[in-house]
């Protein structure tokens, strides 16, 4: 039961390289918003490493190519970034992630290594092709977001790793990119999504779609991109597919998410839902 | 974890404190800094009541650690008072608007508005709802405490430094009526009210529960030593056989069958088998895995079913075949009346658990007396929870006091025993103060239910639209144990057929025991359940006749003049044609827009109107109900309530002061209140079946009555003089403007209840309302007065996605007299909320579904609008022709919302929760024909 609190990465990825002093790896701990409620009612048994006091870890930031959101990003700090519309999905999804406390709270990057099914930011982060920055004491890696999240709960993060932060790259040279967010859930706020999609279109100076990004989230133990749909609709010219997204659309696009029957909701029921929620989402970035 | 030291500036003052790094912050501030008016309600970020301001922005204090909060400042709601320790313009607002009922909920509501109003002076609409859409409210339906927020906006954007007016100060006899601020309101908005788990005596013990991981199993408890020399911080170990008394209680005398600690046998997840008893670090660290039980599945009953199967084990000696009890209503040729049917109409509805889901979960403190225990506990029901707790600890009732706290909700369940139980035995066996707060997970399994109900029922109607016949069966799961599924079972034939008049009616119930959780009271006792039915075949018949829904349910209410089904003939106060009356030109608006919403050209959703009406007989089913109420002046000059009614957010101390004001004749502001507590209030009856307005309201005013009568004999004066109550005297001046004085230190002391109350006068009322017992066939009077109403539902239904939006409610509700509209106005958005919840999204699951992220209720973004229409339909028999309605604003809800999703989309959902993902499938089961 021992706790750090470092102020710099180098002595966090030091305690980390060591392991916890009872034997377990260090359970790492930003907003805290995940740790907690697995624990109500429970006495805490394990080492806990809190990053919270590593400033390096803070801030969003354009970078060369993109931008990076540090590990310590909230919600809210996303909202009130100043980040053009390719983030207008992402950004959604933080308004959308329990209530306004929570939000104040919780991590973007602890949203991605909790690798809840249901994760608001996952899909969109898929959308963003988003990169996972990790640091260890043996030096730093670079993983995609869909390698990264493995399973439900499973992510490719080394015991000994530390995850600072998020890369997303910029849009194509050249484009005109929106996203968005559809999120399904059965009341308005603090709600656990039965379904979600994440777009992100990227339009060329002739109004055709250059590329087109498209994740389901909870809709299979880890969020998926819709790669067939993304390629049917590079090349299109985007009003007409904003038209006729149901006929683009189709349940095939869909065919490999592995939705589950649970309290929220029924397995078929989500992929029928997906589809909707991905046609009004096509429109939304579209229209 | 070694203790760190966390300095912070907290409502301005800078504090340090050694704590362990990872305690939650609610924690700290409860407990090592003594600010109680943080209130938690889930520990995981679920609810919101925690929510406190850390550097300006709203968090919620029980996710946040301790050594997070190092450097920081924090405001709790202690903090929001002014320099005077009054209320702040918000604080002031929510009182006056009754936006607090329960208030459990209201400190975190109050930081989450002040953050936001802090960071967004001008917030609209929506950013008000963003802004509390993280805290869950259980009682008022947000929609009060979104208007004290705009309130307060506006004040302060106009710059006005006043407090928010709103709330009625009524002159002496005129408070029946007035829209009075809640008399214990101060308190709630303040956050210095002192809810279960805010009662932390020296020398504290807490008793942790162990309960079974199985439905049904025996088990066996093994040796102890080990678990006792491992931790030396475990005071005190107890099981079945150490319960003093009889390790048996339930609510009704002759079918107790609820074990404080199970005995060899579980018959439900999350049922108690063992009682550890220490110091609460001690209790936290005990792994399940140390406990020397031994666990011996068996295959459980998992519903009726299983239960009614040939060959199903019995669940109890006492009703062999699970049947708990059946309800039976007969009354006419039923088959003669349905043959002879122009029309008939066939429903099946299925309904789930609902959990209560009260912001406060189940809390308490035991001291043993000498030979007398005190509990000071969350209650709905003080004087059945004496009763109870006196058995189980082999005491008289007399040498047990019940002190309630205040109540952070209750809707039914908090009448059964919830930490009574391990913390009386507790404390009798130890001699220390024992202390139990349910963990939310703890609280929904351990907790009881709404019943689950399969229910068929069959209506007919003849050629002009006249109700002919009604057939009605419901099954019940009660689950594990009784509690109150008699209730259930006798109030349900009773309301079955829906507030209309049959030549004929058969109505069937039965409560069925299965290894399921209990299932008790919960706001309608049944009601709701049946409601659907009735409700949904009444559009039925109407569409088949061709009439308007509205029109076809006005042409056969009950009305003053009607028989009941039970052969009760209603004399006076049947308001339901008032209420419908003033719907109809609702109904026309609604339905005209839903159309022409519907008319345009590429909507993607479909709007709907629906209606649900209802009656809900007022106190106990054909059973004694009395309440006693006294109200006495002391020789210092004080008048003082000495009410038994509990108040569990509903406001009944509030209305109960006013009748007795007005009855003696005073104003409110001068009635002190006593509440609650055993030792110093005579029996009140418990707070439930929407009775304490109607019955404790009743005794309220003889109370006061009788006291006036006593001062008017004194003073020689005529019934209407005026009557003044001061320091050490009574003046009463009658109407010639004749003043005659009465000095207290005259008269002598005179008993009541409280033996420590030095009363000089004291008036006391009883009144207990005049019902029959039923026969066999459900016929007699089995209340004395009823509540009547109906609403409509407008909802906007997403086809593609099966996804429902209440827009609008327009509730009418005859209350005979609304004695605090505010009150009235609250209790029917609350109900509608919880209506809401139960059409929607409400559906427990055992084992799955023991948090509130996975249980849903309605937050500030589900609400409808609503509009309330109160018809005042006097009750001869009522106070100042009051009935009640906590329990009525609940039940048309869900019908009304059903029936409007039919009206948009065409599907009859039958099986509750309307949740997404059923009415899609209903959708396409009604597409593909």
């Amino acid at each position: 039961m021992a706790f750090l609190q470092p102020t710099e990465l180098s002595d966090a990825l030091g305690a980390l390289a060591g392991g916890g002093p009872g034997g377990s790896p260090w359970v790492v701990v930003a907003g805290a918003t995940d740790h907690y409620p697995s624990r109500v009612g429970r006495a805490p048994i394990e080492d806990v490493l809190d990053v919270t006091a590593i400033s390096a870890l803070r801030g969003v930031v354009a970078v060369d190519a993109g931008w990076r959101i540090g590990a310590l990003t909230t919600w809210t700090d996303l909202v009130e970034s100043d980040l053009p519309p390719l983030f207008d999905g992402l950004r959604a999804a933080a308004l959308a992630v329990g209530g306004q406390q929570i939000q104040a709270r919780a991590t973007v990057a602890g949203n991605v290594c909790n690798a809840s099914p249901a994760a608001d930011g996952t899909p969109n982060l898929l959308a963003l092709d988003a990169v996972v920055e990790l640091e260890s004491s043996r030096g730093p890696r670079r993983v995609p977001i869909g390698e990264f999240v493995t399973g439900n709960r499973r992510t490719a993060r080394a015991a000994d790793e530390l995850v600072t932060g998020l890369f997303v790259p910029g849009a194509l040279p050249g484009t005109t990119v929106r996203s968005a967010f559809e999120k399904l859930g059965s009341r308005a706020y603090l709600v656990i999504s039965i379904a979600m999609v994440a777009a992100a279109v990227e339009i060329d100076a002739e109004s055709r779609i250059a590329r087109a990004r498209v994740a389901v989230g909870a809709c299979s133990e880890v969020a998926q991109r819709l790669t067939a749909l993304e390629a049917a609709l590079e090349g299109l010219e985007a009003a007409g597919v904003a038209r006729a997204t149901a006929d683009i659309v189709r349940a095939e696009h869909v065919a490999d998410l592995t939705p589950i029957d649970d309290v929220r909701g029924s397995g078929a029921y989500r992929r029928d839902a997906a589809l909707t929620l991905v046609r009004r989402a096509l429109e939304r970035v579209i229209a | 974890m070694t203790a760190i030291d966390v300095a912070f500036e907290v409502n301005g003052r800078p504090v340090s404190v050694a704590v362990e790094p990872m305690r939650r912050l609610s924690d700290v501030l409860r407990d090592d800094l003594g600010l109680m008016g943080t209130k938690v309600g889930c520990e995981a970020g679920d609810c919101g009541a925690c929510t406190v301001r850390l550097g300006g922005r709203q968090v919620e204090s029980c996710l946040v650690p301790a050594a997070q909060a190092d450097g920081t400042t924090i405001q709790t709601v202690e903090g929001l008072a002014d320099a005077a320790g009054g209320p702040s313009d918000l604080q002031a607002a929510f009182l006056a608007h009754g936006a607090a009922q329960c208030g459990i909920c209201t400190p975190g509501m109050l930081m989450a508005a002040e953050a936001l109003l802090a960071a967004d002076p001008r917030a609209d609409s929506a950013a008000i709802l963003d802004g509390i859409g993280g805290v869950l409210c259980r009682c008022t339906g947000y929609l009060k405490i979104v208007e004290a927020i705009a309130a307060t906006r506006d004040a302060r954007l106009a710059g006005s430094t006043a407090r928010a007016g709103g709330a009625a100060t009524p002159a002496a006899g005129a408070a029946v009526g007035s829209r009075i601020a809640k008399v214990d309101g101060l308190p709630r908005v303040l956050g210095t009210a002192r809810f279960g788990a805010d009662h932390r005596p020296e020398d504290l013990l807490a008793v942790r529960a162990v309960r079974s991981p199985h439905a049904r199993a025996r088990f066996e408890i093994g040796d102890l030593g080990q678990l006792r020399t491992g931790y030396p911080g475990l005071v005190d170990v107890f099981a079945a056989a150490d319960v003093p008394g009889q390790n048996r209680y339930g609510i009704y005398p002759t079918g107790k069958d609820q074990p404080a600690l199970a005995d060899g046998v579980v018959r439900h997840r999350g049922e108690a088998i063992l009682a550890l008893v220490g110091d609460e670090a001690t209790l936290a660290a005990i792994q399940d895995a140390e406990l020397p039980i031994t666990w011996e599945p068996l295959t459980p009953l998992r519903g009726i079913d299983d239960a009614l199967a040939e060959g199903a084990p019995d669940l109890h000696e006492a009703s062999p075949g699970n049947v708990l009890i059946r309800g039976r209503l007969a009354h006419g040729d039923l088959d003669a009346a349905l043959a002879g049917s122009h029309v008939t109409a066939v429903v099946e509805v299925e309904t789930t658990w609902i959990e209560h889901a009260y912001i406060e979960p189940e809390a308490g403190v035991a001291r043993r007396v000498g030979d007398r225990i005190e509990l000071t506990v969350s209650t709905q029901a003080p004087y059945m929870d004496r009763d109870e707790v006196a058995l189980l600890l082999g005491i008289p009732p007399t040498d047990v006091r019940i002190i309630p706290t205040a109540c952070g909700g209750g809707f039914g369940g908090k009448l059964d025993l919830g930490v009574h139980a391990l913390i009386a035995i507790a404390a009798w066996r130890t001699g220390r103060p024992v202390r139990s707060v349910w963990t939310r997970p703890e609280s929904m399994a351990a907790s009881p239910k709404r019943h689950p109900s399969r229910i068929s029922a069959t209506a007919g109607a003849d050629a002009s639209g006249r109700l002919t016949g009604y057939r009605f069966h419901g099954d019940f799961d009660t689950g594990a144990y009784a509690s109150w599924g008699p209730t259930v079972a006798n109030r349900v034939p009773v309301h079955a057929m829906g507030p209309y008049g049959f030549d004929a009616v058969l109505a069937t119930s039965r409560a069925v025991y299965t290894n399921n959780p209990p299932a008790g009271a919960f706001r309608g006792f049944g009601v709701p359940q049946a409601s659907i039915a009735h409700e949904a075949l009444m559009d039925d018949l109407a569409a088949q006749l061709g009439m308007d829904p509205l029109e076809f349910r006005l042409a056969n209410a009950l009305r003053a003049g009607s028989t009941t089904a039970s052969g009760q003939r209603l004399e006076a106060s049947a308001g339901l044609p008032a209420c419908l009356e003033a719907l109809r030109p609702h109904w026309a608006r609604l339905r005209a827009a839903a159309a022409a919403h519907n008319a345009t050209p590429g909507a993607r959703t479909r709007r709907g109107v629906g209606i649900g009406a209802m009656w809900y007989g007022i106190g106990n089913t054909a059973l004694a109900n009395p309440s006693t109420i006294e109200m006495g002046v002391t020789g210092d000059g004080r008048v003082v309530l000495f009410c038994g009614a509990v108040d569990i957010g509903q406001g009944a101390s509030t209305v109960l002061v006013q009748i007795a004001a007005d009855a003696l004749g005073v104003a409110t502001s001068t009635v002190e209140l006593v509440s609650g507590d055993t030792d110093r209030t005579a029996d009140a009856g418990k707070s439930s079946a929407s009775r304490q307005t109607f019955v404790s309201g009743n005794a309220a005013r003889l109370a006061g009555e009788d006291l006036r009568r006593q001062i008017l004999l004194l003073a020689e004066v005529g019934d209407d003089a005026r009557i003044e109550v001061e320091a050490g005297r009574v003046m009463a001046t009658d109407i010639g403007g004749r003043t005659t004085i009465v000095e207290l230190a005259e008269l002598a002391n005179v008993p009541v209840h409280d033996s420590t109350a030095e009363c000089v006068l004291a008036g006391r009322g009883t009144f207990d309302p005049q019902t029959t017992p039923l026969d066999r066939d459900g016929q007699g009077v089995p209340y004395q007065t009823y509540a009547f109403g109906a609403q409509i539902a407008e909802v906007e239904v997403d086809p593609e996605l099966g996804t429902v939006k209440v827009r609008r409610i327009v509730a009418a509700h005859d209350v005979g007299r609304a004695i605090n509209p505010t009150q009235v106005e609250g209790q029917i958005h609350g109900g509608i909320a919880q209506g809401l919840g139960f059409a929607l999204m409400e559906a427990y699951v055992p084992g799955r579904t023991e948090n509130l992220h996975d249980y849903l209720i309605p937050t500030v973004g589900d609400m409808p609008a609503i509009e309330c229409l109160l018809i005042e339909d006097a009750e001869p028999s009522g106070p100042y022709g009051a009935k009640g309605v906590g329990e009525p604003a609940l039940i048309p809800t869900a019908p009304a919302i059903l029936g409007a999703i039919h009206d948009a989309v065409g599907v009859r959902i039958t099986q509750l929760p309307a949740s997404p993902d059923r009415v899609r499938a209903a959708i396409l089961a009604h597409a593909a024909g």
